[in-house]
C-alpha cells in the first residue's frame, strides 16, 4: 500500500493537516501570519544548504528557520522598527540569500518549483516518518503548553503576573512553527505553507464561538482540503499543493455564508 | 504588623524609562487579609507600581520581594482580539482549572452568572470588568492585584463590588493591592492608603492620609472629608508634570 504514491501523499497530507489546524489557530490569534511566511521563506536557504552539504533536509530547514526566528526576537529588542518591517527584512533577505547561494551551485540540479510549491507526489517513506513522528512531537508539546500559551495569547501581562511564563511560551511556539515548516515544506512548498496554516483556520473562525471548536474545525477544514484537493489534482491533473490550497479557499468562501453576526 | 503574614514588599522600588523616572522610591508592604490602595492623579505611577509589585518589569531599581506565587491580576485594560472566539466560561479557566460549580459561584458573586455562555466581545464595559473580577476571585489567590476593577460599572454595582472586594479580603484572607479613583470608597474600605505622584507623597491609614496636606493639594480640600486641624509640615510641591519643586 505504501508503494502507491497517491496513498503516501494522502497519509502525508493527513499528518500535516492534523498539525496545521491547531498551530494555525495560534498563528491567527497572535497575528503571526506574516511571521509564518518569513519562516517559510527562510526555509529556501535551509533547503539549499541541505542540498549543498548533503545534510538532512528537515533538520537543515528547522535550524535555519529557528535561527531566523531568534534573530527576529533579537531585532525586536534592539531596533525601533515595527514588526512588519522587521519581518519583511528577514523574509526577503533570507529568500534573496537563498537564491544567491543557489547561483553559486550551478552544478547541482535543483527543482526550485518543487521547493516553492511543494511536490506532494514525491513524498517517500522517510518523509512520511518525518511528518508523522515530527508532527506527533509538535502536537505533544503543544498539548503540554496549551494553557500557558493560550493565556499568553489572550493577555501577556496577565499571564506573566499569574506565573504562565509568556516569554518562554512564545519561544517554544516559535520553535514548533519552525518544526512544522521543516516537515511540511516538501509537501506543500514554501510559498503555500502559510496558506495551509491560515486558510482552514480562517474558515474555522467563521463557524466557531469558542477556542476548542475553532481548533477542531480548523483540523477538519485542513483534512477536507487535503482529501478533496488530492483527489481533484489526480482527476484534473493539476499540481497537488496549489490544488489543496485552492480547495481550502473554496471551503473558506462556503463558510462565509455562516459567519456569526459581528456585534 | 510585620512578620510572616507579609506577601509582597517593595523597598525603594522604582523604574525609569529613557532616563526619566516613571515612579521611584516606593516602599510598601502588602499583608494577608489587608487592603492597600494606591491613589494619585493620572500618570502618577499607580499602574506602574502595581506592575513592579507583580514582577512585570525586568530593569527595576530597588528591591521587590514576593512571598507567594498564588497571584490574581485584573489589569487596567484587557482587549480581546476579534480573531479569537472566547466565551466567559473559556476565559474563567484561562490560568486555572475550575469545575462548573466553581465557575458559576464566582460569576454569581459578581452578578453575571447569566452571561456564562456569552462571547467576551459581546459584553459591555461594566460586564467585562465583572468577568475579570470573577476570574481573579475564582482562583482563590493569596495576593489579588486590582487595577481600577470597577471602571465602567454602574454606581450601585460599584458599591456592591467594593463590598465584595472587602469581603473577599476577609474570607480568603488574601492581601489586596487596589488602584482606584473612587476616593469616597477607598477611604472607607481600605486598611492602608498610599498616595502616589511619581513617588510616595504620603501614606498611612485612610484617616491619616485624608488629613495630609499633600493629599489635599492633589485632590482638593473637598475630598478631605475627614478634615482635621492636624497638619504636618511638607517640604515640597509638584509642578504640572509631577516633578518635585522644593519649597524655599
Amino acid at each position: 500500500m505504501f508503494d502507491d504514491f497517491l496513498f503516501r501523499a494522502l497519509i502525508a497530507g493527513i499528518g500535516i493537516a492534523l498539525v496545521t489546524g491547531p498551530l494555525g489557530c495560534f498563528v491567527v490569534w497572535r497575528r503571526l501570519s506574516f511571521f509564518g511566511d518569513t519562516l517559510a521563506h527562510s526555509a529556501l536557504l535551509g533547503v539549499i544548504l541541505s542540498v549543498s552539504f548533503d545534510i538532512n533536509i528537515s533538520l537543515s530547514i528547522f535550524t535555519v528557520s529557528s535561527l531566523v526566528a531568534l534573530l527576529l526576537l533579537r531585532l525586536q529588542k534592539t531596533t525601533y522598527l515595527a514588526n512588519d518591517a522587521l519581518l519583511g527584512l528577514l523574509s526577503h533577505s533570507s529568500l534573496a540569500i537563498g537564491l544567491v547561494v543557489l547561483g553559486f551551485l550551478s552544478f547541482i540540479r535543483f527543482d526550485i518549483m518543487g521547493v516553492l510549491f511543494g511536490d506532494i507526489l514525491s513524498v517517500n517513506i522517510n518523509d512520511l516518518l518525518a511528518i508523522w513522528l515530527g508532527g506527533a512531537l509538535i502536537l505533544l508539546v503543544l498539548w503540554f503548553i496549551w494553557k500557558p500559551l493560550f493565556a499568553s495569547t489572550v493577555n501577556y501581562e496577565l499571564a506573566e503576573a499569574e506565573g504562565m511564563k509568556p516569554e518562554r511560551m512564545n519561544a517554544i511556539f516559535t520553535i514548533l512553527l519552525a518544526a512544522l515548516i521543516a516537515i511540511a515544506i516538501k509537501m506543500v512548498g514554501l510559498l503555500l505553507i502559510t496558506g495551509m496554516l491560515i486558510i482552514p483556520t480562517a474558515m474555522a473562525r467563521n463557524l466557531s464561538n469558542n477556542p476548542k471548536q475553532m481548533v477542531i474545525l480548523s483540523i477538519v477544514g485542513g483534512l477536507l482540503s487535503v482529501l478533496i484537493g488530492l483527489y481533484a489534482s489526480f482527476e484534473i491533473n493539476t499540481s497537488s499543493g496549489p490544488t489543496i490550497v485552492t480547495v481550502a479557499l473554496l471551503l473558506f468562501i462556503l463558510s462565509l455564508t455562516k459567519v456569526q453576526k459581528r456585534y | 504588623m510585620s512578620g510572616n503574614d507579609i506577601l509582597v514588599k517593595l523597598s525603594n522600588a522604582g523604574i525609569s524609562k529613557n532616563e526619566e523616572w516613571l515612579v521611584k522610591e516606593v516602599n510598601l508592604e502588602i499583608h494577608k487579609g489587608k487592603i492597600v490602595t494606591l491613589i494619585g492623579p493620572n500618570g502618577s505611577g499607580k499602574s506602574t507600581t502595581a506592575k513592579i509589585a507583580l514582577g512585570l518589569y525586568k530593569n527595576i531599581e530597588g528591591k521587590v520581594e514576593r512571598f507567594t506565587k498564588n497571584i490574581s491580576y485584573v489589569p487596567q485594560k484587557v482587549s480581546i482580539d476579534w480573531t479569537l472566539p472566547i466565551r466567559v466560561i473559556d476565559f474563567m479557566v484561562l490560568t486555572q482549572d475550575l469545575n462548573s460549580e466553581e465557575i458559576s459561584y464566582a460569576l454569581n458573586l459578581t452578578g453575571i452568572e447569566h452571561l456564562k455562555q456569552n462571547n467576551l466581545r459581546e459584553l459591555s464595559g461594566g460586564e467585562f470588568q465583572r468577568v475579570l473580577l470573577a476570574r481573579a476571585i475564582a482562583k482563590k489567590p493569596e495576593l489579588l492585584v486590582l487595577d481600577e476593577p470597577v471602571q465602567g460599572v454602574d454606581f450601585p454595582g460599584e458599591v456592591a463590588l467594593y463590598a465584595l472586594i472587602k469581603k473577599i479580603s476577609e474570607t480568603l484572607k488574601c492581601g489586596i493591592l487596589l488602584i482606584s479613583h473612587d476616593l469616597h470608597v477607598v477611604m472607607s474600605a481600605t486598611d492602608h492608603v498610599v498616595c502616589l505622584n511619581g513617588h510616595v507623597c504620603c501614606s498611612g491609614s485612610p484617616v491619616d492620609v485624608a488629613q495630609d496636606k499633600t493629599y489635599k493639594e492633589l485632590f482638593g480640600e473637598k475630598s478631605s472629608q475627614l478634615l482635621s486641624i492636624y497638619e504636618h509640615d511638607h517640604d515640597h510641591t509638584h509642578s504640572t508634570d509631577g516633578k518635585i519643586v522644593k519649597e524655599v
